[in-house]
């Protein structure tokens, strides 16, 4: 059963190199991607089931013994974000292959997004099995490499400019991960998680509050947490809608996972819950009203994304098991919600030709379906009862109460202004874009829509450019509608979702079911 | 284990230049900035193992071997910083090739934002036709003027 571990790193891998293979042949490569992404979902499923009911699977690459080799752990905290992120992964990537054959991409170069797109999975699924501090540094640079590449595709001038400033900031964390790597094995000797926890217990606590303090920073960045957010608003917006609905949906999400992560089994104790908690609320509120500021949905997508990147630091910093549960409830909200914003923005531009809010008008009278398609996953984000965004927030309150402190009251005020301007960001994004009168030069029907944009469009349109669906293919709406759903989902099984983070958050405070499954004859 | 004094310093030299190129607008200088910084951890990494003999089984004694961790550790990091390099070298080609420079720019949306937020207007409202932008012109302006501040200060010249 444990081999089933390295499969959702190494599948998506074998997979690129055979996209790879076939870089002249789109429909093959389609076929790979879908087939590889679909048994990652299968995996991950079994993962899951497997590791609640038995207790975190490992495997040990190469058959080297722990401390020696590298070992992939998939514990229940695992598990789940794999699940979440492969399913989320799989629609958007039935999404882009709609866009793509709507579009005719058949002939352009863009055929190196298969394998890159792939790349991509198995980094970020590397990030969450990793049991080892350098591995998961690999992880990141797979997943960040990968990155770079699907931000700048096609490298317009727009693209170039995002990507530059993405590119230098994801390498300066990077560095700053690996002089924290470099800082830890020098004073432990050794990189495995498990070993560390206990290794780091015998340091002297200055010391560890510096190794602490270089992690955090590190992935800090990759999560975009308020002082360091600055890059993400500026280089998201201008990817395609795919990517940056992926991205949003994952990236920093697996930042948030290495801080649960380093913050739970190598440094407990709380030593930094203050500061987590400080940097919370300011990523919250700051965010926040970054978002009502802007014009573009967009971007004002990318503001919300950092503003909740908040509410699960917030979790995280409370320390208690039932603020580390509503965390990971709220992650595997966030990631699939966020996602299908970003998808619906994707459509937006699609039927409006633009994000831009003083562009648009309308929408829910030309595009009733859009409408729904956007407005359910934007009052889930806000946390509208009954939504798992309200769940989320529900539960981090909660926790925040039991808490009592002065800090966890101010978290609660802050959650709930969050909360509340991140309707209003929405509600604004839905009065200017979906209701009103349409705007003069938008398409006023999909024919017309159709027609402007194979107008302006470089690559002619594969025939029939008169129909209706033409606007917006099937292929896009299904997986839109798909993650709709699944949102709407979260809500009904969210009894059981949260026994599972319960679960895995317990397990995560009392560290000792994670350094069993890597040691099973106590560690050396 | 001690650590070596000369290490430490180099490594302090080579992250202090690395950041101060770092910070400068060319990217040809922040590739250059990137590199220095990639090698200093790197030395850092080297710092962290013991120092000795070349770690193969028959040619040194166990007790007198290197710790050969840090060195593979090295090893995948020099690799990815090679293929970091040759990926901005080919942004720097592209931006020159577009526009003439490799400077990094500024976001032109949150200028557009800024100035919204300057000539006292919320975003979206200039022209709203349908009298639904009710209560958009305090909220908007509000959230906009302390990113403004921040974006008029990080202006160059």
């Amino acid at each position: 059963m444990t081999y089933l571990v390295a499969l959702p790193v190494v599948m998506p891998l074998l997979g690129a190199a055979v996209t790879l293979l076939l870089l002249g042949r789109p429909h093959a490569q389609r076929w790979v991607s879908l087939t590889v992404l679909t048994a990652t979902v299968a995996v991950s499923a079994t993962l899951l089931v497997q590791s609640s009911l038995h207790g975190p699977l490992v495997v040990e690459v190469g058959g080297w013994v722990a401390p020696l080799g590298i070992v992939l752990v998939a514990d229940q905290l695992a598990a789940l974000m794999l699940v979440v992120s492969a399913a989320v992964t799989l629609c958007v990537l039935v999404y882009s292959i709609g866009q793509g054959m709507a579009d005719g991409h058949e002939e352009t170069p863009l055929s190196v997004y298969h394998p890159t797109y792939l790349v991509l999975t198995a980094g970020v699924c590397n990030a969450f099995l990793s049991g080892d501090l350098f591995n998961l540094y690999v992880g990141f640079e797979i997943l960040l490499v990968a990155s770079y590449v699907l931000l700048t595709l096609g490298s317009t001038e727009n693209r170039i400019r995002a990507g530059t400033t993405y590119v230098v900031v994801s390498l300066l964390s990077s560095v700053i991960f690996l002089i924290a790597i470099g800082l830890v094995y020098a004073s432990t000797g050794t990189l495995n998680l498990a070993q560390l926890v206990e290794r780091l217990d015998t340091l002297p606590d200055d010391l560890r509050l510096v190794l602490q303090g270089m992690l955090l920073l590190a992935f800090g960045i990759k999560a975009a947490v308020f002082p360091l957010s600055a890059w993400l608003p500026d280089s998201y917006p201008t990817a395609p809608a795919p990517v940056t609905a992926v991205f949003a949906g994952l990236l920093t999400k697996v930042g948030v996972y290495a801080i649960i992560r380093t913050e739970t089994l190598l440094f407990p104790g709380g030593r930094t819950a203050t500061l987590l908690l400080v940097t919370a609320v300011l990523t919250m509120v700051v965010g926040i009203l970054g978002a009502v500021a802007q014009s573009d949905i967009k971007r004002l997508l990318s503001f919300t994304l950092i503003s909740h990147i908040g509410y699960m630091l917030f979790g995280v910093g409370l320390t208690s098991s039932l603020g580390l549960s509503a965390a990971i409830f709220y992650v595997v909200h966030h990631i699939t919600i966020q996602t299908t914003l970003f998808l619906a923005a994707g459509l937006v531009e699609r039927r409006g030709g633009s994000t831009a809010l003083d562009r648009l008008g309308g929408l829910a009278r030309l595009s009733p379906l859009l409408a729904v398609l956007f407005f359910v996953p934007a009052l889930n984000l806000a946390g509208i009862p009954p939504f798992s965004g309200f769940l989320g927030k529900l539960g981090l309150i909660q926790a925040a109460v039991d808490d009592g402190g002065v800090l966890a009251w101010i978290l609660v005020a802050g959650g709930l202004v969050t909360s509340l301007l991140t309707l209003y960001a929405i509600a604004r994004v839905w009065n200017l874009a979906f209701w009103r009168t349409p705007h003069a030069d938008m398409p006023a029907d999909d024919d017309a829509a159709q027609a402007a944009r194979t107008e302006g469009a470089v690559q002619p349109d594969r025939g029939g450019g008169g129909r209706t669906g033409a606007v917006l293919p099937g292929l896009m709406i299904a997986p839109t509608l798909a993650l709709v759903v699944l949102g709407l989902a979260l809500t009904a099984v969210a009894g059981p979702l949260f026994d599972l983070s319960t679960d895995a958050a317990d397990d995560l405070l009392r560290r000792t079911p994670y350094v069993d499954a890597v040691f099973p004859g106590g560690a050396p | 284990m001690t650590p070596n004094l000369t290490y430490v310093i180099v490594v302090g030299v080579l992250v202090a230049a690395g950041v101060t190129l770092l910070l400068e607008r060319s990217l040809t200088r922040v590739l250059m900035g990137v590199i220095l910084l990639g090698n200093g951890a790197n030395l850092l990494l080297l710092t962290g193992g013991r120092a000795g003999g070349a770690p193969i089984v028959g040619t040194t004694d166990p007790e007198q071997m290197s710790d050969p961790l840090p060195q593979a550790m090295i090893l995948t990091a020099i690799v990815i910083t090679l293929g970091m390099t040759a990926f901005l070298l080919a942004l720097a080609y592209r931006s020159w090739h577009l526009n003439g420079h490799d400077e990094v720019q500024d976001d032109v949306e949150d200028r557009r934002i800024m100035d919204l937020a300057i000539r006292d207007e919320g975003p979206g409202t200039a022209d709203t036709e349908g009298g639904t932008g009710d209560g958009d012109d305090d909220g908007p302006v509000g959230g906009a003027r302390p990113g403004a501040d921040v974006v008029e200060a990080g202006r160059p010249g």
